[in-house]
């Protein structure tokens, strides 16, 4: 077994157990805080590193390759920035933020493993490893105002996650069953010439209700706004873009179980899509807590993304994962300045950003970017991605879908535009500065860089994509 | 694609003057993060807008009048994936419009000179990213080059109401924002069916003239029509013209009366009429008839103003009627007038808006009441005032006048009931403008003090007579204007006349 193909989850593994020997000691916040962030860092470097590796590992249950490691890359760079800009951890109890670092360097390990395994359980195991870190850092919210709010979200979180997993397990089974064979190699080719028979769909449909759940794609989105809010600043940042990435890659990967063809399950996916977007839209309007908007407006995005996927073409994936990246980057610029603006880790409203542009210009510019690409305006990433998307859509004839989604794009404008217009029209009166350290500027410039970078220059990442999703589609027996 | 565009690039600085054109003043607005300062600002846009001004000059003296095809081109591969690409070039409809865009930014960064006092950087920099996309959205030749800078617009203009604005700056600049958005995704179906009918090629003059099914064609021409109809805004999508006139500071009603607007009748002449002539043919009456509401419409609300700039604003609805009438008639003498008068529009409206605004500055109102008989202490201003007022009017040997009369015999030609329903739009502007002259220049009963009043400072007045200048110029010798555009407008009517339907009803055109 050939360990260098392994390296990425074993840097993680071994970055765990640091953090888990510095919180044995006493008085470890900023000890962790430093290891973490050192940890991350070298983490995206070793994945790039890895990038050009290819092979198997674990009696071929665990794939490396170009798919995998890409998405490798950009779990751990999503991993970096949360730590980078929540590193003050305002919201987290000062004695268990070793424990804290600890629990979400899991739930990376687990999503970089996630994104390479080709067998069901193996996939799993990855999946669970990823989602019970996660269950425990919900509650581990310092609630200085007793609410317990945080309680109760994690309740929630655990209950649906589970009955998410629940139906992905029974989804598994019904594959096992049909094909005889855990493995995507095995299952593949079967697949392909039962994909009609409606005990394959509801397998397949089942089996991608797991991810749907991490995607939070409308109707498993029940757990976004509670666990949103219910969450520290910073564990919702995470939660809120990092797990989407692995979901897409799976998804991605399942549906390669049925291309290339399927009407039931495209059928499926585009009511989904619609949902989601009109659900999402719809409710992020009239939203006050920016978590939660941005948690409806995820809702939104996730429809979005499955417009690439129910193309069932090479070029919809590779779209779809240039939108998610994009999301990523958006969606970490906007919770960066929640993360800054939350004094001492409670939620942000949205007019707590009153007259930002005041306290802090940098932030304000950086929320107005990152509210602007999510709604699609030019030049930004959130444009070139939807424009994509629905070219790739309307390419496969759906103009209604795009119609809709288009209509969608003009709706989320209002929400988008309220949290700039906040920020920049009012007046601070008496809230204060919000002060700005050396990283957060780095961090602000290099995610506004990103996001105007990927709007005006898509090629590169594009590219890549297809590039990533050419390894999997080409997969024996496909 | 040899044969649609002229590899005659010249060139500025190493670059192709297009883009230097384009990026000059993005580059100023990214300089002027570092500038610290409000005057060293102020300074530095004044400095990046003249010389942008200074740089399209050539454009005129270097522009070939014996083509339609489009000159200066320059391409530069995009985004491959998707045969997207940065192709620019100008042509005789674009040349003038580009022209005005950049006579008129130097000169509303000196109407907002004193007008600004908060945030003078800020306001400077959104000025600049704006003289951006809209001097790129008369050039691009790619429509999705076309399309993100004809968005990347909304950003600075909402902001410039939404910041810089009157009381009711949110509900304004919302609104603008909301409509403008909401027809422009209908563009961007459109624009991606167009890509996926023409072999995947997104160069707007290979879509030109192709022929497309009436059906693919109507529904395209509705889409366009959505968002240009939006942005023009012609009656009864206007609404929220007025509001973002009367809240946006001086400069941006400027922007958005002069350019903004015309980037709508441009869409028009640019994309309807060439590539979907047959749907131009069937839905030509519906529009020519919405062109008289917003004519008629715009001239009556304008009368009933009390609000100097609410008045120019509604009287904005009513001169774009005119020109969206002089498109739709298809013919030379509308279309040319049409073109020409988008120019005297941006010209007259903007230094209209830049008065009602040096009013502002001293009486802090812009009712016509609190401003009545300032004539008396301000003659310079109102000697300025009443000669754009005339123009406004459309009075013989002033610009409009020429525009109008244009529009007014394609008008004739076409049809007699259109035009007969136009004139009295005409009488109409005559009415508000006049209304409003004679209340600023003697006053009425009721005068408030006006002694205090100071007139126009030099800075004033130089900004408003290089307006004025122009207001004569084409009033009195329009061929050096006319001249660039007649051949562009016979190919585009051959372009258009080549498709003409034989007897077809809308609602047989839209089932497929």
């Amino acid at each position: 077994m050939n360990l260098a193909l392994f390296a990425p989850e074993l840097f993680l593994l071994f970055g765990s157990l640091v953090l888990f020997l510095i919180s044995l000691g006493k008085s470890n916040a900023k000890s962790a805080r430093n290891a973490t962030i050192f940890i991350a860092l070298i983490n995206v470097v070793i994945c790039l590193s890895t990038m050009g590796q290819n092979g198997t590992l674990f009696y071929e249950a665990y794939q490396v390759d170009l798919f995998s490691q890409f998405f490798k890359v950009v779990i751990s760079a999503g991993f970096a920035f949360v730590v980078l800009f929540g590193c003050d951890l305002k919201g987290i109890n000062k004695d268990i933020r070793a424990e804290y670092y600890l629990f979400m360097m899991l739930s990376t390990l687990g999503l970089v493993m996630l994104v390479s395994c080709v067998e069901l359980l193996a996939m799993f195991i990855a999946l669970e490893l990823s989602s019970f870190s996660l269950y425990l850092l919900v509650p581990m919210r310092d609630d200085r105002a007793g609410l317990k709010i945080q309680m109760e979200s994690a309740i929630k979180y655990i209950l649906f996650g589970v009955v998410a997993t629940g139906i992905m397990l029974f989804g598994m089974s019904y594959l096992f069953g049909l094909t005889g064979s855990t493995y995507f190699v095995e299952m593949i080719p079967k697949l392909h010439q039962m994909y009609t028979m409606p005990v394959a769909i509801v397998a397949i449909a089942m089996f991608m209700g797991g991810f749907f759940f991490k995607l939070a794609v409308f109707p498993f989105h029940f757990w976004v706004p509670d666990v949103y809010q219910g969450a520290s600043n910073e564990t919702t940042a995470f939660i809120a873009s990092i797990p989407k990435i692995a979901a897409v890659a799976m998804l991605i990967r399942v549906i390669t179980l049925v291309s290339p063809s399927s009407d039931i399950i495209v059928t499926m996916l585009m009511i989904l899509s619609v949902g989601s977007m009109f659900y999402g839209n719809l409710i992020a309007l009239v939203q006050k807590d920016i978590k939660r908007l941005l948690g409806f407006s995820g809702i939104a995005h996730a429809g979005f993304v499955l417009i690439g996927l129910l193309t069932l073409k090479d070029s919809g994936y590779a779209t779809a994962i240039y939108y998610i990246i994009g999301y990523l980057v958006m969606n970490m610029a906007c919770f960066l300045v929640i993360c800054k603006v939350s004094r001492e880790g409670e939620n942000v409203t949205i007019d707590d950003l009153s007259g930002l542009h005041q306290r802090a210009p940098l932030l304000a510019l950086t929320l107005g970017v990152g509210m602007f690409a999510l709604a699609g305006i030019p030049p930004f990433v959130g444009f070139m991605g939807k424009f994509m998307l629905l070219a790739g859509a309307l390419k496969q004839g759906h103009l209604i879908l795009v119609i809709l989604a288009a209509l969608n794009t003009a709706i989320a404008i209002y929400y988008y535009l309220s949290v700039v217009r906040v920020s920049y029209t009012t007046d601070p009166e008496d809230r204060p500065a919000v002060p700005v350290d050396g990283v957060t500027w780095a961090v602000s410039i290099t995610l506004m860089i990103i996001i105007i970078a990927m709007g005006v220059l898509p090629s590169k990442i594009v590219d890549m994509a297809t590039a990533a999703v050419n390894v999997i589609t080409v997969m024996p027996g496909n | 694609m040899e044969f649609l565009i002229l590899n005659d690039s010249y060139h500025i600085f190493g670059i192709g003057i297009l883009s230097a054109l384009i990026f000059l003043p993005l580059a100023g607005a990214l300089i002027m993060f570092f500038i610290p300062g409000e005057n060293a600002s102020k300074l530095a846009a004044l400095f990046i807008t003249v010389l942008t001004a200074a740089i399209s000059l050539p454009l005129y003296s270097r522009f070939d009048l014996g083509t339609a095809k489009f000159q200066f081109a320059e391409h530069v591969t995009w985004i491959p994936a998707l045969n997207i690409n940065y192709t620019l070039g100008i042509d005789g409809i674009s040349l003038l419009l580009i022209l005005m865009t950049t006579l008129l930014m130097p000169l509303c960064v000196l109407g907002s000179w004193k007008y600004i006092t908060k945030r003078v950087k800020e306001f400077m920099i959104c000025l600049l990213i704006m003289e951006t996309s809209m001097l790129g959205v008369f050039m691009a030749l790619d429509f999705v080059l076309f399309y993100v800078l004809w968005e990347a617009m909304l950003i600075p203009m909402y902001l410039l109401i939404a910041i810089w604005g009157g009381p009711r700056k949110t509900y304004a600049s919302i609104k603008f924002f909301l409509y403008t958005l909401a027809g422009s995704v209908m563009l961007l179906v459109a624009i991606i069916a167009l890509y996926l009918h023409n072999n995947y090629s997104f160069f707007i003059p290979e879509m030109m003239g192709q022929p497309y099914s009436s059906c693919f064609q109507f529904w395209v021409f509705l889409a366009f029509f959505l968002a240009f109809a939006i942005k023009v805004p012609m009656f009864p999508f206007h609404t929220w013209l007025p509001a973002a006139h009367v809240e946006a500071p001086t400069a941006g009603s400027v922007v958005l009366a002069s350019v903004l607007l015309k980037m709508g009748t441009y869409g028009f002449l640019r994309f309807c009429l060439p590539i979907t002539p047959e749907a131009t043919f069937v839905f030509m009456p519906y529009v020519l008839w919405l062109s008289i509401a917003g004519i008629l419409y715009g001239g009556f609300t304008a009368l009933a103003q009390s609000d100097m700039k609410k008045l120019v604003a509604y009287s904005s609805v009513g001169h774009m009627g005119f020109v969206t009438l002089g498109i739709f008639v298809l013919n030379k003498q509308g279309i040319e007038g049409a073109i020409l008068q988008m120019i005297n529009h941006g010209v007259t409206t903007g230094a209209l808006f830049l008065c009602v605004g040096m009013i502002y500055e001293r009486t802090h109102s812009r009712e016509l009441a609190m401003a009545t008989g300032i004539g008396k202490y301000m003659p310079v201003f109102v000697t300025f005032l009443a000669f754009f007022s005339l123009s406004s009017l459309a009075f013989p040997g002033t610009n409009s006048f020429v525009g109008e009369f244009l529009i007014l015999v394609g008008a004739f030609t076409k049809s007699k009931l259109i035009a007969a329903f136009a004139i009295p739009g005409a009488v109409l502007a005559a009415a508000y403008m006049l209304r409003m002259l004679q209340k600023i220049v003697w006053g009425g009963a009721s005068n408030p003090d006006q002694s205090h009043l100071s007139d126009l400072s030099a800075r004033e007045i130089l900004t408003l007579a290089p307006l004025l200048l122009f207001v004569f110029w084409i009033g009195l010798a329009p061929a050096p204007f006319m001249d660039v555009m007649h051949v562009s407008v016979s190919h585009l009517l051959d372009q258009v006349n080549s498709a003409a339907p034989g007897p077809i009803t809308v609602v047989q055109a839209l089932i497929p």
